[in-house]
This record gives C-alpha cells, sequence and structure tokens, in this order.
C-alpha cells in the first residue's frame, strides 16, 4: 500500500502538515507501545540534518569540543601548572608564556586552562542539575494538575520575583564560601535555575496532557510513571534540550559574575571571572591578563549560545526564523 | 484590444524549497469576462491557490513567476509594489482561505472594512466608516452597526469570512478571487457565506473566480469551470459540459467519487486509487497516468496539451474524443479489486482490462 | 480587570513576606557582623557585649524577624550594623540607581524593537545578519567584561585622544559641581559608560526576540490579506505588522525588569557607583558583614518594584491584545 507521501504545502503561508505516522504493526497489550512509531528514527535523522545545515550551529559545536578538550586534556600535557610560579612576572604574550603570565608569576595559559574546565565543568552540572530536577517537578506539576501545579507556581513566582542574582549572592556568601568548592556553587545555581525548565516543562505537559494518545494509554490502563516517562517526556524532549542547552551559557554567564565579585569560585580554584577579577588591577598595563580570559568565556558562550539555537532548528522546525 | 478582464497565458510558478524546485503550476492559460464567474477545481497540491496569489503578486519570495498575467492594459507580473497595490483591493479583489487567521486581532471588523477604502484614499474615513456598515449588511452580519465595533476573535468562522467578503467588495472591483472561501468552514455554513459571496457578486458586477476542491460549489455558482492537477489546467469546458460530459478521466473520477442524492445508480463510490504525484519530481508523461485507469502506452510518454475535445470545450487527455463522455463508470467500484495493472506501476488498477481500451 | 489587579497585589504581597521571611533567615545565618571585632584584641568583651545588644544579636532569630517586621509595616527600614539608619541611605541609593536603570531600559528597549523590526522586514540582508552577529555577541558577553572594555579602553583611549575626560570611569558624579547645566552634563558623563554597558547586554536578548516575532507576523495570513487590500507596504509593515509584533516584547520587557537589576549589582560595583547594587554587595561582603536590615531594605524595594512591573506586564499585555481579557 503506497505510503502518503508529504505534500509540498499549500503556498497559503501555513505550515507544513505533519507526516500522517504509518501505524505499527499490531502490538500484544502489556507491551509499550510507541507513542511514535519508526518514523521517530527518521525524525532524529530530520533533526541531525536540519542541526547540520545551521552553520553557526556547527562552528559553535566545533569551538566548544576544541575548548574543552584543549582545557581538560591539554592541561595535563602543558608543561605549567596554574599553581607554578614562574620567574617571570608580569610578561606579555611569548613562546614560552602564550598568554603572558600575571604579577605574581604564573603562567596565564595553564591558569585560564584550568578556569575555563573549571567553568564549563561547573555550568554543566548546573544544566545537568537543573534539568533533571526542573523536568521531574515540571512534569508532576503539568500532568497531575491542581494543588501540585498550584505550588509549583507560586514557588517559581517566588523564585522570580527576587531578582536571581541578589538571591545568589546571599547563597553563595552563606554556603558557598564555607563550602569552596565548585560544586557547591553549581549546587546553588542549580537550585535556581530548575525554575525556568519546571515552568516550561510544565507549559508543554499541560497540552500535552490533553491530547488523544494519552486518553488512549489511560484506557488501556496504563501507569501514570509510564505514560510520563515513555510518552510525554520523549514529545516535549525539544524544548527541554534547548532550554538546557541555553541554560549551560545562563550557568556560565551567572557563575562568571559570582566569581568576580568574589562569592564564587574561590581559591585555590580558578575559575575564568575570577581571573578576570583578579587580572583586572592591572588591566591597563597588561591588558592580556584580561584579554585571554574574558576572550575564552565569551568564546564559550557564544558557542553554546550557536548550538541551542541549531538545537531549536534542528528539534522545533515550527520556528522559522532562524538567522 | 479585447474585452477580457483578465487574460492569462501560460503562467508558471516555481518554488525554489530545500528539497528541490517545486513546480507549483505549470503553463495555465485563461481568460476571464466580464461578470462572469470561472471555477477552478482540485485537490490539495493541484497549484490552484498558487494561481490565484500569483495573479494578485502575494507570492512569498522563494516562488518564481512565468507568463504573463494582463488587466486590461497592465501586464501584472514583475510589477512593482506600489503599482500592485494600487490594483489590489480596487480591480482585483481577493477572498482569503482561512477566515480564522486572515483578520489582523487587534482592530475591530469595522475598522478593517472601512481601512480598504479610507487607506486608498478613496473616501473620507467617515464616509469609508458608512459605507463599512452597509457593506457588513450586506453580508448578513447581524445587528452590523453594534458589531461593527467588535474585534474579529468575536466572531465565528463564517462571520469572519463574511467580513472578509465585504473588504473585497468594498471598492466595487472588478474581479475577485476567492481561495477556497469555505474550505475551512462547516458545510451547515458554507450556504450562508456562499450567499454572501453571491451578494457581492450581484452589487459588484464583479467576474469571479472560485478556487475550490468542491465541485458541489463549483456546479451552484460558476458558469466555466477549470480542472486542475498536478499543476496543470487538464479540462476547461462551461460547468454543465464538465458534470455531464467531461472528456478528461481525472474529472470522471471526480465526479464518479462524490456521492449523490440523486443517483439512480445504487451502486458503491468509485474512489480514485493513488495520490496525486510529488511536483518536485514529476513522472514523465501524463501526471494522471499511474492512476488512470484506461492510460496507454503514448501516456508514458507525451504529456497531453488541453486541447479541443468540444464546443467551447479543452481537455488534456489522449484519448479525449474517444471516451464516452461524462462515462464516471471509469472507475471501479471501491470493493472490486483486480489487479490488472495498465499504464502504472505504483498501484493496481480496477475495472476494465486493457484489451478494452482503444489504442489511440 | 480591578479583580484582577486586586489579585495579583495581594498574591505579590504574599510573595514579598515569605520571600522577606526566608532572605531574613538565610542572611542572618551566612555570618556574624561582629566577626572582625571580635578579631581585633583591643576591644574588651564589654564593647563586644554593648554592641551585640544594640544589633540585637542576643535576641533570638525569630524575634529579630518580628522586630524587622513590625518596624517595617510602619515604614522603619530599622539600623544598620554600621549604626546608620537605613531608610534614608537606601532612598538616596534608590535615586541612583534609578538614574542607571530608566535610560537604560527606554535606549535598550527603543534599540531592539528598532533593531529587531528591522532585520525582521531585511531579513537575511546584511544589515540583519550584522545585526545578529552583533545581538549574540553581546548577549553572550557578561556585563562586566564589557564594563571593564569601556572603563579601562574606551574611557581611557578616547579622553587621551581628546584631550579632556569626556567619559568618568568612577562614581555617579563629581561631587561640588553646581549649576544646573553643568550638573546635567557632569551626570551624563558619568553615567554614559554604565548605561552603555547595560544596554548592550539588555537589548541583545530583545532584539532577538522582537526580530522573530515581527517574522512571525510577516508571515501571518492577515498580512497577505492587507496588502492584498491594496494597502502600502508601509501601512501594512506598520499599521498591521508592527502594531502585532510589539505586543510579545512589551511583555519581555517589563519581565526582564528583574534581570536588569542583577545587572545593575556588577555595573555598581565595577564604576563605583554609590546606588542599590553596591548596597547590598557591601550589605552582604562588607566589614560589618551581614547586615541583616540593609539587605532586607534592599530586598524589600526591589521585589516591590519586580511584583509592580509583573503586574504592569501583564495589565499592559491585555491593553494591547484585544484577545485577551483580564479575569
Amino acid at each position: 500500500m503506497a505510503e502518503p507521501e508529504a505534500h509540498p504545502p499549500e503556498q497559503t503561508g501555513r505550515p507544513r502538515p505533519t507526516l500522517t505516522a504509518p501505524k505499527g504493526p499490531r502490538e500484544t497489550l502489556g507491551s509499550a507501545p510507541e507513542a511514535a512509531p519508526p518514523v521517530s528514527r527518521s525524525q532524529l535523522q530530520l533533526a541531525r540534518e536540519r542541526f547540520f545545515h545551521h552553520k553557526p550551529a556547527v562552528a559553535g559545536l566545533v569551538v566548544f569540543v576544541s575548548l574543552l578538550l584543549l582545557s581538560t586534556i591539554g592541561g595535563h600535557f602543558w608543561h605549567y601548572s596554574y599553581s607554578d610560579i614562574t620567574a617571570q612576572y608580569s610578561t606579555g604574550p611569548s613562546l614560552q608564556h602564550p598568554f603572558g603570565t600575571d604579577t605574581i608569576g604564573h603562567d596565564l595559559f595553564a591558569q585560564v586552562l584550568l578556569g575555563t574546565a573549571t567553568s564549563i565543568k561547573t555550568a554543566i552540572v548546573v544544566a545537568a542539575l537543573a534539568t533533571v530536577v526542573g523536568t521531574l517537578i515540571g512534569a508532576l506539576a503539568g500532568y497531575y494538575g491542581t494543588w501540585a501545579d498550584f505550588a509549583l507556581m507560586r514557588f517559581t513566582d517566588l523564585v522570580l520575583t527576587v531578582p536571581l542574582f541578589a538571591v545568589l549572592l546571599v547563597l553563595a556568601n552563606t554556603l558557598g564560601k564555607q563550602a569552596n568548592s565548585w560544586f557547591w556553587i553549581a549546587i546553588i545555581l542549580a537550585a535556581l535555575l530548575w525554575t525556568y525548565l519546571a515552568r516550561l516543562v510544565r507549559g508543554s505537559f499541560l497540552s500535552l496532557r490533553e491530547r488523544e494518545f494519552v486518553e488512549a494509554e489511560w484506557a488501556i490502563g496504563a501507569s501514570d510513571a509510564r505514560i510520563i516517562v515513555r510518552h510525554l517526556i520523549p514529545n516535549a524532549l525539544g524544548p527541554i534540550v534547548v532550554n538546557a542547552t541555553l541554560t549551560v551559557a545562563v550557568a556560565m554567564l551567572i557563575e562568571a559574575a559570582l566569581s568576580f565579585v568574589g562569592l564564587g569560585i574561590q581559591p585555590p580554584e580558578v575559575s575564568l571571572g575570577s581571573l578576570i577579577n583578579d587580572g583586572q588591577g592591572a588591566m591597563a598595563v597588561l591588558p592580556w591578563l584580561f584579554f585571554f580570559p574574558a576572550g575564552f568565556l565569551i568564546a564559550i558562550i557564544l558557542s553554546i549560545n550557536f548550538i541551542g539555537d541549531g538545537l531549536r532548528d534542528a528539534l522545533d522546525p515550527s520556528q522559522r526564523n532562524s538567522s | 484590444m479585447s474585452d477580457h478582464l483578465l487574460e492569462v497565458r501560460d503562467l508558471s510558478v516555481d518554488f525554489s524549497t530545500r528539497e528541490g524546485t517545486v513546480q507549483a503550476v505549470r503553463g495555465l492559460s485563461l481568460d476571464l469576462a466580464p461578470r462572469e464567474t470561472v471555477g477552478i477545481v482540485g485537490e490539495s497540491g493541484s497549484g490552484k491557490s498558487t494561481v490565484a496569489l500569483a495573479i494578485l503578486g502575494l507570492l512569498p519570495r522563494n516562488a518564481t513567476v512565468s507568463g504573463s498575467v494582463r488587466s486590461g492594459d497592465t501586464e501584472l507580473t514583475g510589477l512593482p509594489e506600489r503599482a500592485l497595490a494600487k490594483v489590489r483591493g480596487s480591480t482585483i479583489a481577493y477572498i482569503p482561505q482561512d477566515p480564522l487567521t486572515s483578520l489582523n486581532p487587534a482592530y475591530t471588523i469595522g475598522w478593517q472594512v472601512a481601512e480598504a477604502i479610507w487607506a486608498k484614499g478613496l473616501d473620507s474615513k467617515r464616509g469609508a466608516h458608512r459605507r463599512a456598515l452597509e457593506l457588513l449588511e450586506t453580508v448578513g452580519i447581524p445587528r452590523a452597526a453594534q458589531q461593527m465595533d467588535r474585534y474579529p476573535h468575536e466572531f465565528s468562522g463564517g462571520m469572519r469570512q463574511r467580513v472578509a467578503i465585504a473588504i473585497a467588495m468594498a471598492n466595487n472591483p472588478r474581479i475577485m478571487i476567492a481561495d477556497e472561501p469555505t474550505t475551512a468552514l462547516d458545510v451547515t455554513i458554507q450556504a450562508q457565506v456562499l450567499d454572501a459571496l453571491r451578494a457581492a457578486r450581484e452589487e459588484t458586477h464583479a467576474s469571479l473566480i472560485l478556487i475550490t476542491h468542491d465541485l458541489g460549489i463549483v456546479a451552484g455558482m460558476a458558469d466555466r469551470v477549470m480542472v486542475m492537477y498536478a499543476g496543470k489546467p487538464v479540462e476547461t469546458a462551461p460547468t454543465d459540459e464538465v458534470f455531464y460530459r467531461s472528456r478528461m478521466p481525472y474529472t470522471l473520477g471526480l465526479l464518479g467519487s462524490l456521492p449523490r442524492l440523486d443517483d439512480e445508480r445504487r451502486g458503491p463510490l468509485r474512489p480514485i486509487p493513488g495520490t496525486p504525484p510529488s511536483l518536485l519530481t514529476l513522472p514523465s508523461g501524463c501526471p494522471f497516468r499511474p492512476r488512470c485507469p484506461v492510460a496507454f502506452d503514448r501516456c508514458v510518454t507525451e504529456e497531453p496539451g488541453l486541447d479541443p475535445a468540444g464546443p467551447d470545450h479543452r481537455a488534456a487527455c489522449h484519448l479525449r474524443t474517444e471516451l464516452e463522455a461524462g462515462d464516471t463508470t471509469l472507475f471501479a467500484a471501491s470493493w472490486e479489486d483486480t489487479t490488472d495493472q495498465v499504464g502504472g506501476d505504483e498501484v493496481g488498477i480496477h475495472g476494465r482490462s486493457r484489451s478494452e481500451v482503444p489504442h489511440g | 480587570m480591578w479583580p484582577f489587579i486586586l489579585r495579583r497585589v495581594l498574591a505579590g504581597l504574599v510573595v514579598l513576606f515569605i520571600a522577606s521571611f526566608c532572605l531574613y533567615v538565610l542572611v542572618s545565618l551566612s555570618g556574624d557582623p561582629l566577626a572582625q571585632l571580635k578579631a581585633n584584641p583591643h576591644v574588651s568583651p564589654r564593647t563586644i557585649e554593648a554592641a551585640r545588644h544594640q544589633m540585637h544579636l542576643d535576641e533570638p532569630l525569630l524575634q529579630r524577624y518580628w522586630t524587622w517586621f513590625t518596624g517595617f509595616l510602619h515604614g522603619d527600614f530599622g539600623t544598620s550594623t554600621t549604626g546608620q539608619r537605613v531608610g534614608p541611605q537606601i532612598w538616596v541609593r534608590l535615586g541612583v540607581t534609578a538614574k542607571l536603570v530608566i535610560p537604560t531600559v527606554i535606549i535598550a528597549a527603543i534599540v531592539a524593537v528598532l533593531l529587531g523590526i528591522w532585520s525582521a522586514v531585511k531579513q537575511y540582508s546584511v544589515t540583519d545578519h550584522t545585526s545578529t552577529a552583533l545581538a549574540y555577541l553581546f548577549y553572550s558577553s557578561p556585563v562586566f567584561v564589557i564594563a571593564l572594555v569601556l572603563k579601562n579602553f574606551l574611557a581611557v583611549d578616547v579622553n587621551k585622544t581628546l584631550g579632556h575626560t569626556i567619559f568618568y570611569t568612577v562614581g555617579e558624579n563629581t561631587p561640588g559641581v553646581t549649576g544646573t547645566w553643568n550638573v546635567i552634563r557632569d551626570d551624563a558623563a558619568h553615567t554614559a559608560l554604565p548605561v552603555i554597558a547595560l544596554v548592550l547586554v539588555t537589548y541583545a536578548a530583545w532584539s532577538r526576540y522582537q526580530r522573530a516575532a515581527m517574522l512571525d507576523v510577516l508571515n501571518a495570513d492577515y498580512i497577505r490579506l492587507a496588502r492584498a487590500k491594496g494597502l502600502s507596504r508601509r501601512r501594512v509593515l506598520l499599521v498591521h505588522a508592527a502594531r502585532n509584533a510589539l505586543i510579545p516584547v512589551t511583555t519581555v520587557i517589563a519581565l526582564d525588569f528583574a534581570v536588569i537589576l542583577g545587572g545593575t549589582v556588577i555595573t555598581e560595583i565595577v564604576f563605583g557607583w554609590e546606588g542599590m547594587g553596591r548596597f547590598l554587595y557591601e550589605g552582604l561582603t562588607g566589614p560589618v558583614s551581614p547586615d541583616v536590615n540593609a539587605v532586607q531594605a534592599w530586598l524589600m524595594i526591589t521585589a516591590t518594584a519586580v511584583v509592580a512591573f509583573n503586574i504592569i506586564a501583564d495589565i499592559l499585555y491585555a491593553v494591547l491584545d484585544p484577545r485577551i481579557r483580564l479575569g
């Protein structure tokens, strides 16, 4: 039987109609029917195609991966460690010290590599935690509604009302200085950023819940957990992934700001924000102390933003407005 | 100088997309006489809506238009936007397909109708406002005076479509193009909208190009019918000719697949098997060949032109003169399943076997 | 509409109350304002005890909160750990920050809307690509990086080239300047760089949003009908398209207010402004920190502003979009 083809959209400006998925083979009750039959595999391929079509996203991916590898692996091969104090202090970029040295004699290249690794590591942990927590809570609120939803919305109101940065300052002040580890900073940031994802997932679930396939699942007696995990979350996955990626960028920005004012990553740990802080006094005379960490910071955040945009293009093609 | 209001010659529209070039319209020609209603019929993807937008110059950026569209002395294709804007709304008016999204949600319906008049400098704001009230009454908006100040979202689809018709007739255009005006609406509402369309036609004395996939609508409103398939017109004739004496298998298939109250034949419906071809990669020869019960070897190699098949009747089929005019039993009934493959490779053709069809 | 506003205000008050309590507890537990005093060997235990009593630190936490709360209801922000009353200080600081925030929001909003609409209308043009690239760049730059660049490179270089100080980099004004015209000029010279820094990080996200909204609108059916009516291109763009495209971004701007306040903290630190942001920072990290009353005062003012702007955002949305009616 010929499969219905997707017709080129009538040029009335309306979005392309979705492929009507051919029904999969008859499932026996008890085995979990897939929400999206075989077509989902080719959807993934389509998404991948769309991503690689997005040139800035690909460039961002290349840059990000390069910097990630450089900062993690490269640090091991570089002959200076971040805490080595050399005899050359306040020198500009040279063959021996590609990024120059600071006023004490640290090799800036080693420091930037470590700072990059720390910043990226922190941001990724933040995004991971925030995504997991946010998705779970948002899913529960969106699926069950009523009081769970109400509680979530009031709590996020609370979090969003108080300027984020202030709360972070307070929290970082209270907990961060004592805990003295990048991980705690990550936890603090995640503790506030999950709310954005929760709101997003809640919104998705509220609308997904009304779809017929959910009713069908209820009718055959599928458990709530199964419906949420195997059907609703995969369908909401697109915006979740995009948002998780952008959360990494946001987390990097915030962590850098916190570290810059002395409340984020503490010595002896090094972050790009703290490096910029260290270098700001001598910035006018020793500009490399500022430009290398700042450049790396912007480069990473920019690439992550591009990747996020590419993912949005790939996973949510109804957004026709990519640059 | 002919007295046709609109002369379309060999209109073609290509869309360049990521997957390739889509040939939405492939050589369409049409003459529109004063006070004439032409129905353009076809299924989704036949290119009929594209024709409407091409005439008005409203196609998106990735569209390439070739051919000629003349309104009076003016060549419309390639006309700069400013000049086109003068033609639109005044000479040629457009009635859109989806009433739920075609009106600006931020302005009242009365304002949007009046704007069609005063924004083009054709009357004062107050005069336009008064005229808008008249127009809304003509199209059948109840309590128009109060309803004028309401917003589109406060109206049903059928009402909004009537507002769109009021907008179209506001400046007494010579030509109205209704692009599937009832497709998005319930059947019960369709009648009301068609009434409004007739009222508009009456008052403005305009010619009407009525684009639809619904043969029933066309039967009630059109003087002439043009059937489109895969971007090309495949049959044009006066309405009765098309309905009772069609000479193109596709049209016959369409007619045969309609349930009819007045049908003496008490038999099953006869659908056209298969699906229309992709406009990205058209097969060679006649595009209807894969689904045609009477296709033969010439249909594979040579695409038929729109050639005469009777009085004021043209059909794009090599067998147009041999076919029994109006024979809708060309296609087999839905549950008769013979696996006789005639002319096509994808789909099993039912009904007449090859030996019964004359080769020409 | 009024029932809606009332409900939101009440909800806002509840949120404010809870926030004030949570923050009070967090801040109080985050450290000891007497730490430096205690570390000083020359200070007698009696002095320390007196100081402790004066700051009410000998009272239990809940009682301290209650004292603050009742005081606040009477309009009294309490006393800072520095000994001065918080009230007068914070209003002055508010004025300073307002000098930074208000121009920022206005300029960033105008720039973002104009750029966003322009980029959408000229989609894929060189202008579009350039402004998108710049928006991405600024969107990805921390405000302190931009602030530092402006402060240490732009200001210095421009001032040197022109021979005298156009851009000041420290403080919000020069003390002792008199005469209205001189004061205005002096203020502007001090305000320029901080505002530029904040505007650059703020406009970027908004302009991308505006561009997307405008593109959505331009592809809408009602725009096509507007063109089919024979309206001029300019009319279609301004009266029909922009009118609708501005709706979503208006609420985004109102809601982003809280984010801007975060940015002002950093900007004030970098440029040495004595505003609310610095007030908070010093309250948390200064020599007699944590200064609970100072932080609470900061919170109440900013949180009130955020709640107010959120409500304004919703009202604005309803005003602009006839499809929305507040219930």
